[in-house]
């Protein structure tokens, strides 16, 4: 893989990362009202020198594509504004809630696609048998469950029926002091929950993705050639033919970010997970606008820096793609 | 699939010529598959498929029950009707029970699923314009259209689009048509991406060649003859934008930023979800009712695809 191409990525992520900071921008800009109004929050009950202060950070008075300038400066250098209503900078809230939310849409993530192209492997061995129906019906139910009604129908069971993992937080508050080894276990113990939530979506549509990206792979010469010399099934399933069918898994899973960051909002709602997603829900409740375009311009960031990982690991899975620029 | 062969007492008998005879089945049996168009052909699959005829109606069956279903059964959802959390299935004037406030559940889901059809559908119409629009003029012109539109097109697949809605909401202040707008801005560039790859193979098919010889211009070959050639890909794709969109305006209420005066089944469920350990009916109906919604479109939308395309009825 050339270093030029990944230059040429990189380049352009970072100008679709202007465009969200142009964006933000036009979004305070066209909302009814005075912006500093606007960017103090509604519900703050701003005294006029905080509305003044903003007016002079944020250059107010001066013409709008000063502004702009000013405000793409203040971005460029981790400036993202202040919350009226933690009193805190922006940027400062969320690096302590990233975290949380990284770690949620990886797991689930990770959860979603072995488990879905597990199942969809399964399934394309027998394209009509028990199996292939599950993931057909499993794949539309997938779709059509609302996350966090799925969310909250697994707290009631798990919080009454079956008391088995925590529903709520992210962490015991008496473990606080606790090893770092008794520390993480009782995270990944928190961590069940919301991530099955999460993932119950996307593995249905990995499960029907890869059953039928598997059954047209199944079909071609070097499958027959490979079990013509004796290959056992299972080293023509995973070896042979996942290599060829992995690919347009891998494709979906890179469009399926920014769907998993959106589902992750809801599903930190429901589980009380302290992630970037309850603190845009919190703060858009309390309409504090630099803390809402400070998580959207986080959660966009999340999704460009995926894409670019998946284009890469594209290459990296197909030969057939490396050396091209 | 098996096809009713063209009944032969209805041939004119001619037995003194033979190939006269043959000539005139044959003719009869052209006739018979030209006479049949496209969506004809369809329909006639789509009848067959058993799950398909079953989201109909159950689909229909939902509708009618959020149209006329508050007409029989009155009553405010919002009011305050008898004592907090009774359980359902005993008390028959209540037949789901009562929410936290005491409010009645069955007029809440009766009353409640006419707001999230009509935003899922309004702002699954959106999308399709902004999609279908952006996709059409992308694939039908190239160069530095497609190069630009498909730029935007990426730039707002980076921005996630429940969260991206949810500002939109917000800043404009929530009602069902602020909500059906939000959705349809953040949810239109996978049926671009749809378009533009019709458009692109359409286009370089003979009959398009054909229609500008005869001097069609540039807007009517994109409208008359590409897009209803680029359509049954696209029927199915807003099957399932509907079933998206209503549930993008199922979480967005959930969350409380849908129109906080009109009562919708996410609503019921956020407005419920502190109470969950407590009762567990008042969020399980509406959550229900959303799923059945969903699944009947989806439903829907599979048959379609298989009806449109019968070759993929093998996989």
């Amino acid at each position: 893989m050339s270093n030029s191409y990944i230059l040429k990525r990189v380049a352009y992520g970072l100008i679709l990362m202007l465009c969200v900071v142009v964006l933000n921008f036009l979004l305070i800009r066209l909302a009814p009202g005075d912006p500093a109004v606007v960017i103090a929050g509604e519900m703050g009950g701003a005294t006029e020198e905080m509305l003044e202060q903003i007016r002079e950070e944020y250059g107010l008075n001066k013409p709008i594509l000063t502004q702009l300038a000013i405000y793409i400066g203040n971005v460029a250098t981790g400036d993202l504004g202040e919350s009226f209503f933690f009193n805190k900078p922006v940027a400062e809230l969320i690096s302590q809630r990233i975290g949380p939310t990284i770690l949620l849409v990886i797991v689930a993530q990770i959860l979603s696609i072995f488990l879905g192209v597990f199942l969809g492997v399964l399934a394309a061995r027998k394209p009509n048998g028990v199996m292939s129906a599950f993931v057909s019906v499993f794949a539309t139910i997938g779709y059509a469950v609302p996350v966090f009604w799925t969310g909250i129908m697994l707290i009631i069971l798990f919080a009454s029926v079956l008391p088995i993992f925590p529903v709520e937080g992210m962490q015991s508050v008496r473990l606080r002091d606790a090893p770092w080894y008794v520390q993480t276990i009782d995270v990944a113990h928190h961590l069940v929950l919301p991530a099955f939530t999460l993932a119950v979506i996307y593995l249905a549509q990995y499960a029907r993705l890869s059953r039928a990206s598997m059954l047209e792979v199944l079909g071609s010469d070097y499958i027959r050639t490979a079990r013509a010399k004796g290959a056992s099934e299972r080293t023509v399933l995973f070896h042979h033919a996942l290599r060829n069918a992995a690919l347009p898994i891998l494709t979906v899973a890179g469009l399926q970010f920014g769907n998993l960051i959106s589902g992750a909002l809801l599903v930190e709602t429901v589980f009380n997970w302290p992630g970037m997603g309850r603190l845009a829900f919190d703060s858009i409740l309390r309409r504090d606008y630099p803390t809402i375009m400070g998580v959207l311009f986080f959660a966009s960031a999340m999704v460009v820096v995926a894409n670019l990982l998946t284009d890469l690991s594209y290459r990296l899975a197909d030969p057939r793609l490396r050396g091209r620029t | 699939m098996s096809t009713p062969k063209p009944t032969p007492q209805k041939a004119p008998q001619m037995p003194a010529d033979t190939t006269d005879a043959a000539t005139d089945a044959a003719a009869q049996f052209v006739a018979r598959y030209q006479a049949e168009s496209p969506a004809r052909e369809a329909w006639r699959m789509f009848r067959r498929n058993i799950p398909a005829l079953v989201g109909t109606a159950m689909l229909l069956l939902i509708i009618g029950l959020t149209l006329y279903g508050t007409l029989i059964y009155t009553g405010d959802p919002f009011d305050i009707v008898w004592a907090p959390h009774e359980a359902p299935f005993v008390e028959p004037d209540f037949p789901l029970g009562t929410d936290y406030l005491g409010r009645d559940l069955m007029a809440g889901l009766l009353s409640g699923g006419g707001p999230t059809l009509a935003v899922g559908a309004a702002a699954a119409a959106l999308t399709m314009i902004i999609g279908i629009s952006m996709g059409a003029l992308s694939g039908f012109y190239g160069g530095w259209v497609d190069n630009l539109l498909m730029r935007i097109t990426e730039f707002f697949q980076v921005l996630p689009a429940l969260l991206f809605a949810m500002v939109l909401v917000t800043l404009f202040s929530p009602s069902l048509i602020t909500i059906a707008i939000a959705i349809g801005v953040v949810s239109w560039p996978q049926t671009a991406r749809l378009t533009r790859a019709e458009f692109l193979k359409i286009k370089e098919l003979e009959y398009v060649t054909a229609a500008r010889a005869i001097g069609a211009g540039n807007g009517r070959i994109m409208w008359r003859v590409i897009l209803p050639n680029a359509l049954p890909p696209l029927i199915v794709s807003a099957t399932l934008t509907i079933g998206v969109a209503i549930l993008f305006e199922a979480g967005l209420s959930f969350l409380g930023l849908g129109d906080p005066n009109v009562m919708s089944w996410g609503l019921m469920i956020g407005a419920n979800r502190d109470y969950i350990l407590d009762a567990w009916w008042p969020v399980t109906f509406p959550g229900l009712a959303i799923f059945f919604t969903v699944f009947s479109v989806s439903l829907i939308g599979d048959g379609l695809n298989d009806a449109f395309n019968p070759k993929l009825r093998e996989r």
